[in-house]
């Protein structure tokens, strides 16, 4: 019998907190998937941040660290400059990079890091129940924007990737989505291109992965991967944001 | 013998850690300790090592913990506002038990405070800072050569027990300009770090860093582990110097630092009017040697004087260790205000009831 489908290794055994049609799953195979295809299980090390994928440490098979709320890019700069010959990826909330975070992650990629960053965009605060991220749409209802977020007195969203990209030490940026299987496909191309850059020694990565948080958004999850099509994907387009090794800047 | 050396404070502290076999080094400029960041910038690329000036202090001590947890010796510095910064941090590794050595070159407070020389981080530095169930082992230097001792003895502390160790000075003592030997120290043995989230390199089960203990008994489980390590290093690692308290005394100082030396030079003038006070001099501020305080309770005649570069903070450790039996008085100046020695002995004669 061959098999044709199986656990990645650089995912254990266990079963995950995640709650049903959460795309936080999809996500960790992705990068499973790539670190096994590269071969680099045993000089990876992962940084878990805080928020729903804050046990991410008890998944990964690689050597794992739990850093406080935002400071993950700041915990992998520590490991990779003590271990230079690891492969270090940071994986974060949009809560966790873009608001407490925001400092750690820009001044990480200004300094060109050559770190990777996983950042899952669910447009919301999962872990603590539903409040407004600084990723959180325009009119967007959440717990803590029970009128929908009003952009006069809360702001607009941040663009993370972008953002991001504007940066010279950020080396490749490109901005997926999870919510059909093309885009998960286009999505592993994505992460594995950006740890195959950090292997190359050429600087930091960061791909933004859009979301989907049933719980919270209050959808079922075929609706909620319609609203993040209808609703998230027009506010933040997808594709590659920057890309030095082909000279493409968006 | 190793020869002696002229060097700043400052600049010594880097130039110890360096012998130490510190690999990285995270800091952020904040007066009185960039000297010892602009140090390490010149010194650790010319050896190899990382040095990197991070985005703040908060990034600084996360960098810490991510190289701590890679096994590597590591050191950060800052001055007491970036302290504050580093408290959350600071309460990760303790709680993810991580080896590195924190430098406080104190200035006074609250808020942005000032820039001269304090002492007035002792409570954050003693009693918690971040927060949760830990303690952070506290060396107070009193010299140069001590800073440059303490640093290296500090890296051999935070490894064997797993635990953050901070060096605590002040301005003074940072911009002192004194002799000192970096004396070939006999290699210590200690514990391997198996525990080190470095890749897994051939290792079956994966490392994990962290300090989340979601179900309570758990939670419990490892701050009972924290706790009896904590009981340890109060058992082995209390260090204090006594100074003049062999014979009947008058009074005890009880100061720490730089400070202390002024005290002793108090004590000095007291001594030529007739009037003997000895001095307690807490080496490490935790564990705090209590056991200094029952060798000399009885001979003291006043009692003691906590006298510090604070509003009274470490005076209520000398109450705790001296526990009723004997009257406790306090003299501080605060703000950056450093107390002479006449001053000191003024207040000494006011309790002691002047020449005898
Ligand atoms: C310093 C600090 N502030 C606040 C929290 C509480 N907290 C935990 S998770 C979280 C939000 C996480 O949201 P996000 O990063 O978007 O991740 P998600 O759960 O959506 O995947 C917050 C605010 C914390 N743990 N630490
Ligand atoms: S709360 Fe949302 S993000 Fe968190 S596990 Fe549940 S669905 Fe996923
Ligand atoms: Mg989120």
């Amino acid at each position: 019998m061959t098999v044709v489908f199986d656990r990645p290794k650089a995912l254990l055994d266990v079963p995950t907190h995640y709650c049903p049609g959460c795309t936080h799953g999809v996500i960790h195979r992705l990068v499973a998937e790539v670190i096994d295809e590269l071969g680099i299980l045993d000089k990876t090390i992962g940084v878990a941040p805080v928020g729903c994928s804050v046990l991410a440490y008890d998944y990964f098979a690689c050597d794992m660290y739990e850093a406080a709320h935002g400071r993950a890019p700041a915990v992998a700069t520590g490991i990779k400059r003590a271990v230079p010959d690891s492969v270090v990826f940071t994986y974060q909330g949009d809560g966790d990079l873009a608001a407490i975070g925001t400092a750690e992650i820009i001044h990480a990629a200004a300094r060109g890091e050559k770190i990777t960053t996983i950042f899952v965009n669910n447009a919301i605060y999962g872990m603590t129940g539903g409040q407004m991220a600084p990723t959180t749409l325009p009119g967007q209802v959440t717990e803590t924007s029970p009128y929908g977020r009003d952009v006069k007195t809360a702001g607009y969203p941040i663009r993370v990737a972008e953002m991001i990209s504007t940066l010279d030490g950020a080396v490749y940026v490109e901005r997926v989505s999870v919510d059909s299987v093309p885009n998960i496909i286009k999505a592993k191309k994505a992460i594995k291109k950006a740890f195959e850059i950090q292997l190359q020694g050429l600087g930091f990565s960061l791909v933004e992965v859009l979301s989907i948080c049933p719980t919270n958004w209050g959808l079922s999850p075929n609706e909620s991967v319609k609203w993040l099509r209808d609703n998230m994907i027009p506010y933040y387009p997808l594709g590659v944001k920057k890309d030095a090794t082909t000279g493409e800047v968006k | 013998m190793a020869q002696k050396v002229l060097m700043k404070g400052n600049e010594a502290i880097g130039e110890a850690a360096i012998h130490a076999g510190c690999q990285c080094f995270f800091g952020y400029p904040i007066t009185p300790q960039t000297e010892v960041a602009a140090y390490m910038s010149r010194r650790m690329p010319k050896v190899g090592r990382v040095f990197l000036q991070a985005e703040s202090e908060v990034a600084a001590i996360n960098m810490v913990y991510g190289a701590a947890g890679a096994g590597v010796r590591v050191m950060t510095s800052s001055s007491s506002p970036g302290i504050s910064l580093k408290a959350e941090g600071i309460s990760y590794i303790a709680g993810a038990e991580l080896p590195c050595v924190i430098l406080n070159i104190v200035r006074g407070g609250p808020g942005l405070g000032g820039i001269q020389p304090a002492q007035s981080d002792y409570f954050q530095a003693t009693k918690g800072g971040g927060h949760g169930d830990y303690k952070l082992v506290v060396l107070a230097p009193s010299s140069v050569q001590e800073m440059v001792d303490f640093v290296q003895d500090a890296f051999d502390i935070a490894d064997k027990y797993r635990t953050p160790v901070m060096i605590m000075g002040d301005g003074m003592l940072g911009q002192m300009m004194e002799p000192v030997e970096f004396k070939e120290r006999p290699k210590k043995e200690l514990p391997e770090k198996t525990w080190a989230a470095n890749g897994l390199r051939g290792r079956e089960k994966h490392n994990v860093i962290n300090s989340l203990f979601l179900k309570p008994e758990e939670l419990e489980a490892h701050n009972n582990k924290l706790q009896e390590k904590y009981r340890e290093i109060e058992k082995n690692e209390v260090r204090y110097e006594l100074y003049n308290c062999d014979e009947e005394m008058d009074l005890v100082i009880v100061s720490y630092g730089t400070l202390a030396r002024i005290c002793k030079n108090a004590i000095k003038m007291l001594k030529k009017e007739g009037i003997n006070v000895g001095l307690i001099r807490p080496i490490t501020l935790w564990p705090y040697p209590v056991e200094a305080f029952d060798k000399v309770v009885d001979k003291t005649k006043h009692g003691f004087i906590s006298v510090e570069m604070s509003c009274g903070q470490m005076v209520e450790d000398v109450q705790l260790a001296v526990n009723g039996r004997k009257p406790v008085h306090f003299y501080g100046r605060s703000g950056g205000m450093v107390p002479t020695p006449a001053e000191i002995a003024n207040k000494i004669k006011g309790i002691v009831g002047g020449a005898k």
